[in-house]
């Protein structure tokens, strides 16, 4: 199961990076190209030379931008059904669809969102080049910070929840993990490198273009990946007759319509009928 | 793989077929996939989010500006 659930991972990973990169193009692509002008004003006022692009903008904003999301949709899938395989069934009793949309859910806060909101994305032309070895560190570690913060937190509610009830317990998770996303960001340095008479609102788009683009991508990923496991859970129960079981939240509707002594139209119905 | 439940309430009692959900994937078996593959991924990650920035396995800047949009949507830090 294991290489199903990586392989699964990857194609959802695929898809979920083709929606990121269609929103990417929409909501962030505008704003690279004016934080571009931007930097080429800066280069004629301080009359430097504008370095000449490798590869030229027409590339690095259509297909360099098409592969990068793509590529890094297909090894966050990857990873992220190898976290499946792990988690799943032994994190709780969910099925596959709950699992998969909460584990999308924790890589998005823990990965992203995390180390996101002290170190924020940055537009071309903001950030100095001096210091990306620096801040490439910092980065990393508050990834590591946010991936460690989500794993103890779901460790400290499985640990503490037949002593404390499920309310109890996951309030004691989400301040376990609150408590050391906090102490990491009042221990490590800020950055502020951005550069004067840069426009605030530019900054404040490309930001949110940024959270929607991880968004999309974790969300597809969580969505499909877990439409994909219940498809093949259900083809693998099949009865003997080839008729497909209803699904488990299915039950529940038909444990309504079933019960002596309800008053849906289907229950009535059904009893004049018998 | 059917567990039985009883479902209806205390007023009527039932029971329907529910089915089972399958076994975890055992450690044994994950462990070789996670490491082999983990590392595999975790280095397609690092060429679109970090090579030729802070640091570098294959020379010049060619890798960086392919991918510089992706990186810099993608939040990680460009340069």
């Amino acid at each position: 199961m294991a290489r199903t659930y990586l392989v699964r991972g990857m194609l959802a990973g695929l898809f979920a990076g083709l929606c990121a990169l269609g929103f990417a193009k929409l909501g962030a692509e505008p704003q690279i190209k004016r934080a571009e002008r931007f930097e080429l004003q800066l280069d004629l006022q301080l009359r430097r030379a504008a370095p000449r692009p490798l590869v030229s903008r027409q590339v690095q904003d259509t297909v360099g931008l098409g592969t990068g999301i793509a590529v890094a949709g297909v090894a966050v899938g990857g990873l992220y059904g190898l976290a499946f395989a792990g988690a799943y069934r032994r994190m709780g009793n969910s099925r596959a669809e709950v699992t998969a949309i909460v584990l999308a859910a924790a890589g998005f806060l823990g990965l992203f969102l995390v180390p996101f909101l002290k170190y924020p994305s940055n537009p071309p032309s903001v950030g100095n080049p001096d210091t990306i070895g620096h801040r490439t560190a910092l980065y990393f570690l508050l990834v590591a910070v946010g991936l460690v913060s989500v794993s103890l937190a779901v460790m400290v509610k499985g640990r503490s929840v037949a002593r404390l009830g499920t309310w109890n317990a996951s309030l004691l998770a989400v301040a376990t993990f609150v408590a050391l996303v906090v102490l990491s960001y009042v221990v490590t340095p800020g950055v502020d490198e951005v550069p004067a008479g840069f426009p605030a609102t530019l900054l404040w788009k490309f930001r949110m273009a940024s959270i929607g683009t991880q968004a999309v991508l974790w969300g597809t990923l969580g969505v499909a990946f877990g439409a994909l496991t219940e498809r093949h859970e259900s083809s693998r129960r099949r009865r003997p007759d080839g008729s497909s079981p209803p699904r488990a939240h299915d039950e529940v509707v038909e444990k309504v319509m079933v019960a002596p002594g309800a008053t849906s139209s289907r229950a009535l119905r059904s009893s004049s009928d018998g | 793989m059917a567990a039985s439940v009883a479902v209806g309430g205390a007023r009527a009692a039932r029971e329907v077929d529910v089915p089972a959900l399958p076994r975890p994937v055992s450690a044994g078996e994950l462990l070789p996939w996670a490491l082999f593959f983990g590392v595999l991924l975790l280095l397609l990650l690092y060429f679109v989010g970090a090579e030729q920035g802070a640091a570098s396995l294959v020379g010049g800047h060619w890798v960086h500006e392919f991918v510089h949009d992706a990186r810099h949507v993608l939040a990680f830090p460009c340069h």
